[in-house]
């Protein structure tokens, strides 16, 4: 009776997982160690392949338009990680309580979550165009400008920046509003009764038990920032002048456009070690500092 | 003590709501423009009439009808996917003991790790070996079921009663009775959930249509876009018609459903 109920679990448990099982075999897993062979031949994408040994690895250590999508990817995440998740607390802090209008307001910050990166590249374009464009038009009115934004080498990556928080904004702040309704009021009251001022409220009791929120969106902003793509192809094509050619605008544009797929596949490795080391170190450095409520 | 006539935040958030909508607001008021009024310095803030013909020209110029239908089917074939195999999966995770559960389900969860950009061209490549290049099944088929859902639906399962479960059991019902008749009626908001982040995911995706798709009749709104934009690169009321077009159906079903798009993605990021 035992044998024939686990039996029948074997049976029916192995069923219900198959689908899944042999979908992200083929998606999931095979691609994983694909990649890796990939990076070690020679692949434009149709005819048969040729094993070429790490000869892609050595000739990426010495591209230096390689090297600069790498640096040009830190310097964005390092901009972008702060701004968003930094501006999305602080936006959350004045949303949480409700005032008059917190709905509009509210609205007001999520409507960009729901607005494609596409749509939003496509926006930022007018919005930045250097002639006709309102930026440039309302700065001019505070008497600066105009800039060139997109179209300028040292500009286009910042501009990068600011359309990316803008877009990315929304998300950070449901985050944070959903933690801090997990914020019990009495502690609030507590603090407040023991005469701690607002700094101190925010400083030994909002900040310690927000900071589980925070981890968590600084490694998910991270991996983000070191994969963005889709705003940069709708808007600057990696240029002028290659200043925007991030990590993944250069593996895409090896692989799809110049068909240099196996070279494209060590690049892609180097992405996969870079997202792996920040997001670990991030956790690591988190776990001893992040207060979990139990 | 305090004599605000209102609360100082207000000072903040009205600038910053500016800010968040003027991209949205000048979209659709450029939208509206005649050619001649975007193309002027200073820009002309107020059109001089509303200029409905961007929106018939829009429609002309690129098929949008094609691109939301792609986009319908792609985007339901990934929701019902996501549903029915990650359910199917994630009930089967939390509940039953069958041989090899923990070592599977930790290799279907390791994929999580790993970037779609890392292994796009290998995934490239298999859906090329299949014939799936360029056809709405590439877009589809690597979507049908995530790491994700099935990490989120065996989490939910597990927090529901046991009893009930066995209760039905007893009574004689099937193992898959139990999952569809008590398990997932008691699953509503983990379900609803899994629904809108993949909605969301699947419509706005990008990148992947990008290297999968060649012909316009086969592209998702996202990629028709930029597809269009490459096409009419200067004339920005065509182009901001275009992108209300694209954008409204999106943005209204996220208004009017706000509570349940954030409760969602709330969910999917703290608790996680």
């Amino acid at each position: 009776m035992i044998q024939r109920a686990l039996g029948s679990d074997h049976l029916a448990g192995w069923l219900f997982v198959l689908p899944a099982v042999v979908l992200i075999g083929v998606f999931g897993i095979l691609p994983i160690g694909w990649a890796l062979l990939l990076s070690f031949q020679h692949n434009d994408l149709l005819t048969a392949p040729t094993w070429v040994g790490v000869d892609n690895y050595r000739t990426l250590v010495h591209d230096p338009v390689f090297r600069d999508s790498i640096r040009r990817t830190l310097v964005y995440t390092a901009l972008f990680v702060p701004l968003s998740v930094g501006g999305a607390m602080g936006v959350a802090l004045l949303l949480h309580r409700p005032i008059r209008f917190s709905r509009f307001y509210r609205t007001a910050v999520f409507v960009p979550v729901a607005t494609s990166t596409v749509a939003t590249g496509i926006i930022f374009n007018w919005l930045l165009e250097p002639t006709y464009g309102i930026v440039n038009f309302l700065l001019d009115k505070v008497g600066l400008g105009p800039y060139g934004f997109f179209q300028d080498p040292d500009q286009a990556l910042y501009a990068i920046v600011a359309m990316t928080v803008w877009g990315w904004l929304g998300f950070d702040v449901i985050i944070y509003l959903a933690a801090l309704q997990g914020i019990p009021e009495d502690l609030m009251e507590a603090a407040q009764l023991d005469g701690a001022g607002r700094w101190a409220t925010f400083r030994h009791v909002v900040w310690p038990l927000l900071s589980p929120a925070t981890l968590f969106l600084i490694v998910w902003s991270t991996i983000n920032a070191l994969q963005v793509f889709d705003e940069i192809y709708v808007t600057t094509r990696g240029g002028p002048l290659r200043a925007t050619t991030v990590l993944v605008y250069y593996l895409y544009n090896q692989a799809f456009e110049l068909f240099h797929a196996g070279y494209a596949a060590a690049a892609a490795e180097v992405l996969f070690l870079i997202t792996l080391v920040f997001s670990v170190v991030q956790l690591w450095l988190g776990s001893r500092r992040v207060h979990y409520s139990s | 003590m305090r004599t605000w006539p209102f609360s100082p935040r207000h000072v903040v958030l009205i600038p910053l709501s500016a800010l968040m909508l003027l991209p949205l607001v000048w979209m659709l008021v450029t939208s509206i423009e005649t050619l001649a009024e975007s193309r002027h310095f200073p820009p002309t803030l107020v059109p001089s009439g509303i200029h409905w013909q961007n929106y018939p020209d829009a429609l002309a110029a690129a098929p949008f009808g094609r691109f939301f239908t792609n986009s319908l089917i792609v985007t339901l074939a990934s929701v019902a996917g996501n549903l029915l195999l990650c359910s199917l999966a994630g009930y089967a995770f939390a509940r039953l003991r069958f041989f090899g559960r923990d070592v599977t389900f930790i290799a279907l969860l390791a994929t999580l790790m790993v970037p779609f950009q890392v292994t796009m061209i290998p995934t490239f490549l298999i859906v090329q070996h299949l014939g799936l290049v360029n056809t709405l099944g590439a877009l589809i088929a690597p979507n049908l079921v995530t790491p994700f859902g099935i990490f989120l639906l065996r989490q939910f399962f597990r927090t529901l009663p046991v009893e009930l479960e066995e209760a039905a059991r007893i009574d004689g019902c099937s193992r898959l009775g139990v999952l569809f008749r008590v398990v997932l009626p008691l699953s509503m908001p983990a379900l609803a959930t899994l629904a809108i982040v993949t909605f969301l995911w699947t419509w706005n995706d990008f990148l992947w249509p990008l290297i999968a798709i060649s012909s316009t009749d086969k592209m998702t709104v996202q990629l028709g876009l930029a597809s269009f934009q490459g096409a009419h690169q200067t004339n920005w009321t065509l182009l901001m018609a275009g992108n209300v077009m694209a954008l409204a159906p999106m943005l209204l079903v996220f208004v009017v459903a706000q509570r349940w798009f954030v409760q969602s993605l709330a969910s999917t990021g703290v608790k996680g």
